[in-house]
């Protein structure tokens, strides 16, 4: 069959919902887009680790560090799931830890800003990872059935991230005005970044309307960060504190929560490698890679070894 | 020196009387370390009783492209199902 037709099939089984396997034809195009996509988010669970990282030794009892460590015990999870994800699509492991450390490859820029409190942790747990949850719970239909699948197993745990941030919030907001204080400081730090993460204005993202075709993406930017802003606006209440945003207002007409600009020269700032802690979340990636290089190679010797002895016992 | 783990697939018994299903892959240099990763990467809240992997590139997959050539012998057998025999109502249990 040639590519017109077979492009076109591709089309129709898209338009039936039917998944896409790894070996069934597909545009290279719809490759790339995968393989981009797909790394960028496995790269993010993995650089997502270290913000978090940094609060587990210093977590304020053993309930909140259990809860924690698991936490990131899961993202270290949901990044093999996605690098294996991936791999279906014909890119092998290392080139695409390559492509994180050599700077090719982006991840997500809400971890280059630094976890300054202990509130922040709650914070991430709360804005990031429900942000987070917003955008990956239409991704468990992307068309592709190893992302599809990867994307089920990653909501399924993903929501008690939340619900454990939203936990660490909730005591503080009932707690000293010093933790209260603490609680509305990370907010206002974590608000802005959180929307960003949606990713730029529907009319400023040229890959929406391909990947919504090839049903990669099933809401646009837009429309997810509406309705987030819808959830947490309500949610906020609970805890007593503001968003920070002079322009938040439910719209009755609309139906939604109205909100302010937000400041695309800080992201694309960030997403260009000047964000608070670009620098430092690769040098901590990388370091962590070469530190562990002698155990990789150490283990293949090992294999190797007892490989070859399996092979000269059956032998004799 | 240079070498990447070999990629392995993982199967899980989710319990007892169950099928092992495939449910991903992971890297790992021996089979040893694939089912220790196997148990941290896919069972961290006791979804499985029994793992079982398999070197990826011991696994042979038929081709999607003659899917309609391999699965044609059974399409047209509608008499293997228990629907094609006419019997009557008052036969029960059958």
């Amino acid at each position: 069959m040639d590519t017109v037709h077979l492009e076109k099939d591709f089309q129709e089984k898209i338009d039936q919902e039917i998944k896409i396997e790894p070996k069934d034809f597909m545009p290279d195009a719809y490759r790339k887009t995968l393989v981009r996509q797909i790394s960028q988010h496995a790269h993010s669970e993995i650089v997502g680790m270290l913000p978090e990282s940094n609060w587990i030794g210093r977590a304020p009892s053993l309930r909140r560090k259990l809860g924690l460590l698991a936490k990131v015990q899961d993202e270290a999870g949901h990044g093999l799931y996605l690098y294996s994800a991936c791999e279906t699509l014909g890119v092998d492991r290392e080139s695409l830890i390559e492509q994180l450390h050599e700077g090719k490859a982006k991840y997500s820029s809400i971890f280059n800003y630094p976890t300054l409190t202990w509130a922040d942790i709650g914070a991430i747990g709360w804005l990031v990872d429900g942000a987070a949850i917003m955008n990956q719970v239409p991704l468990c239909r992307c068309s592709y059935g190893p992302y599809s699948r990867a994307m089920i197993r990653i909501c399924k745990e993903e929501s008690f991230h939340q619900r454990q941030g939203f936990e660490i919030l909730l005591t503080l907001s009932r707690g000293s005005e010093e933790q209260k204080e603490m609680l509305q400081d990370s907010v206002n730090r974590w608000w802005w970044p959180s929307l960003m993460m949606f990713g730029p204005h529907d009319k400023d993202s040229p890959h929406t309307a391909k990947s919504m075709k090839w049903k990669i993406k099933r809401f646009s930017n837009d429309e997810l960060r509406q309705k987030f802003v819808d959830v947490i606006a309500e949610q906020i209440k609970i805890l007593g504190i503001t968003l920070p945003d002079p322009d938040l207002s439910w719209n009755e007409e609309r139906g939604h929560y109205d909100f302010g600009p937000i400041n695309w020269d800080e992201f694309w700032d960030v997403v260009g490698g000047n964000g608070p802690c670009n620098k430092q979340r690769m040098h901590d990636r990388v370091t962590a890679h070469e530190r562990g290089a002698w155990v990789r190679d150490a283990a293949i010797a090992h294999a190797e070894k007892r490989a070859t002895r399996k092979a000269i016992s059956k032998a004799s | 020196m240079k070498k990447d783990w070999p990629l392995w697939e993982v199967f899980i018994r989710s319990k007892k009387g169950l099928h092992h299903r495939h449910v991903g892959s992971l890297h790992a240099a021996d089979e040893k370390m694939a089912i220790e990763n196997a148990r941290d990467v896919y069972t961290r809240r006791n979804e499985g009783v029994s793992i079982w992997v398999v070197e990826s590139k011991h696994i042979t997959a038929s081709n999607p492209e003659e899917m309609d050539s391999l699965f044609e012998p059974a399409t047209d057998k509608v008499y293997r199902h228990p629907t094609f025999y006419n019997l009557p109502d008052e036969l029960k249990h059958m």
